[in-house]
């Protein structure tokens, strides 16, 4: 138990451009374009003849776009029909979960290649119906009536995460800043701008309308003003991940047949994940998530390695909090200690574990389906060494994790890449 | 219906809620104690529980003031200039529940104390001509 019964590896991946791309492109425009950059990206190429089954990650295109039954719908528009096309959901873990299947079907022998796609369009909705979607990940039995909304638990979190370990506002503004900087470097992300940025244009716009000038010293003025709004205290805008439209596509093999498609095959070392009581509180802790804690055990078990050993990571930033959590349960901190890691800068791109490189979901968006998925693109592009401008990690990177959590904690994936 | 007829299910839940009882369902088994119900027990896996009446007193163990609420706390009036809590509360007899915390100053969370002693509150809302009672908190 807890062993791939055959070697499996990440042959090719790639993915759309993310933002509000709706309706310029809806989600079979934008899977097909994911889909092309993951072809564009395996060296040998790859056709649907060489693949087995397609296995489509998505939240919610039943509320967002009314439309299920994504497995064929998927599958048809790249070729892949009539082998088995399947969906699956665990809120913003669904195309991690996608991902692990591909992994398991391959490592039992069943399929030999499979295609992973993760998908969503959110924009379809106003803001409003996106946030009553999300809350669907949550119970609506007795957490919604009470007034949650999502960014609205994640708070409830943070807020015992500062009781228990003293964690401020300022921990979380540095990790929106962090990644920001690193989405700043990635032309796929939906935010190609930093915080500083973002806040220098608010002053030019501010002087141009001649109005009062702000007198913010740094980013963690303007992080702290009016300019940037209230969510859900501690939570503001700049703490909550983006809501977007975006694909992506993984091409899984089996070791013996990876090298077919390319002579470097990324090795998936680990795989593992866990669960946890879909309402916060019947869980026994609020300030850490057993799922992920179990899907990282089991991912660490699989492949013999250990926290320490994992140079690069990229982790579940829904919100900002979720950073600071997913380093502490990940094992790469102890409880508490993270924050002091990310104000030493351990976290930033050249840091000892850089930490969302790709700029995470808080800078590069967050089409929930397609997370999983996308986490993996960026594992493919810098364990290669090809990520885009600055983004990629100044050494070689040979062990690489990635943490996929489904709503408010309930779903986490974990996957482990080695070369 | 006298409580022990009643089935251990969400429905049962909701209608002692209604009547402005809240009430969770203890093991007979092992004597855990859930709030809401559950019929099935998932520390000793056994299915025979009994209705107990919990005392509504508990600590405020995680909470929110919220800003960008859900259509149902919108149509309430909360907004932008209102915001509400949402809080986390572990009940003396050990289980958490979920309910709105009022009595506090929303406007200013910062002031709002975890561990703040708190009691069960039941609250009243008029929507659509039907009154729908859900389980709130204050401060003791
Ligand atoms: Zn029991």
């Amino acid at each position: 138990m807890g062993k791939l019964a055959r070697k499996v590896a990440l042959v090719g991946a790639g993915m759309c451009k993310f933002g509000a791309n709706f309706p310029h492109q809806r989600n079979p425009d934008m899977w097909v374009e994911a889909w092309l950059d993951a072809v564009r990206r395996t060296d040998n190429g790859i056709e649907p003849k060489d693949i087995d089954a397609c296995y489509v990650g998505n939240y919610s295109s039943d509320l967002f776009n009314h439309q299920g039954h994504l497995g064929p719908q998927m599958a048809g528009l790249v070729g892949l029909v009539p082998k088995p096309a399947s969906r699956f959901e665990g809120a913003c873990a669904s195309s991690g979960i996608a991902f692990r299947q591909a992994i398991i079907a391959i490592a039992s022998g069943i399929h030999d290649v499979v295609c992973v796609s993760g998908v969503e369009c959110m924009t379809e909705l106003p803001t409003t119906g996106v946030t009553d979607v999300l809350a669907t990940a949550s119970d609506s039995l007795f957490e919604y009536p009470a007034g949650a909304t999502f960014p609205g638990l994640y708070a409830t979190l943070a807020s015992a995460h500062f009781h228990k370990y003293g964690t401020t506002v300022e921990d979380l503004m540095r990790v929106a800043i962090k990644n920001h900087e690193n989405g700043k470097e990635n032309p796929y992300a939906q935010m190609q701008s930093s915080i500083k940025d973002i806040m220098n244009s608010k002053i030019s716009k501010i002087k141009a309308s001649g109005g009062e000038i702000p007198d913010w010293k740094d980013e963690f003025d303007f992080l702290k003003s009016r300019s940037n709004p209230m969510i859900a205290y501690p939570l503001r805008l700049f703490d909550c991940s983006l809501v977007t439209d975006g694909a992506a596509c993984l091409f899984i093999a089996a070791g013996d047949v990876a090298k077919k498609f390319t002579d470097t095959p990324i090795w998936i070392t680990g795989t593992g994940q866990g669960s946890a009581e879909l309402s916060m509180h019947d869980r026994e802790s609020l300030t850490s998530f057993i799922a992920t804690k179990e899907a990282a055990r089991q991912a660490y078990e699989m492949s013999g390695l250990k926290p320490k050993d994992i140079q690069i990571a990229e982790v579940h930033d829904c919100f900002t909090i979720a950073e600071i959590v997913a380093l502490e349960d990940l094992g790469f901190y102890e409880k508490g200690k993270a924050v002091d890691a990310i104000k030493n800068g351990e976290t930033k791109r050249d840091g000892s574990l850089p930490i969302n490189v790709s700029g995470g979901l808080k800078s590069k968006g967050h089409p929930v389906g397609a997370t999983g998925a996308a986490f993996a693109v960026e594992a493919f592009k810098q364990m290669r060494g090809i990520a885009e401008r600055n983004r990629q990690v100044k050494f070689d990177v040979e062990r690489m994790l990635t943490h996929n959590l489904g709503g408010s904690g309930a779903t986490c994936v974990v996957t482990i890449f080695e070369k | 219906m006298s409580e022990n007829e009643r089935d251990f299910t969400i429905k049962s839940y909701l209608d002692f809620l209604a009547e402005k009882k809240l009430m969770g369902s203890k093991c007979k088994n092992c004597n855990a104690t859930y709030v809401p119900v559950r019929k099935l027990c998932t520390k000793c896996n056994t299915a025979n529980m009994e209705w107990i009446e919990m005392s509504g007193k508990g600590k405020l163990a995680a909470f929110t003031s919220i800003t960008v609420g859900t259509p149902f706390f919108v149509e309430k009036g909360y907004g932008r200039n209102k915001p509400y809590c949402f809080s986390v509360i572990k009940l003396d007899e050990g289980p958490m529940v979920s309910g709105q915390l009022i009595g506090v100053d929303e406007s200013k969370p910062e002031t709002i104390k975890i561990e703040t002693p708190v009691k069960a509150i039941f609250l009243e809302t008029e929507l659509k001509g039907e009154t729908r009672v859900d389980l709130g908190f204050e401060p003791v």
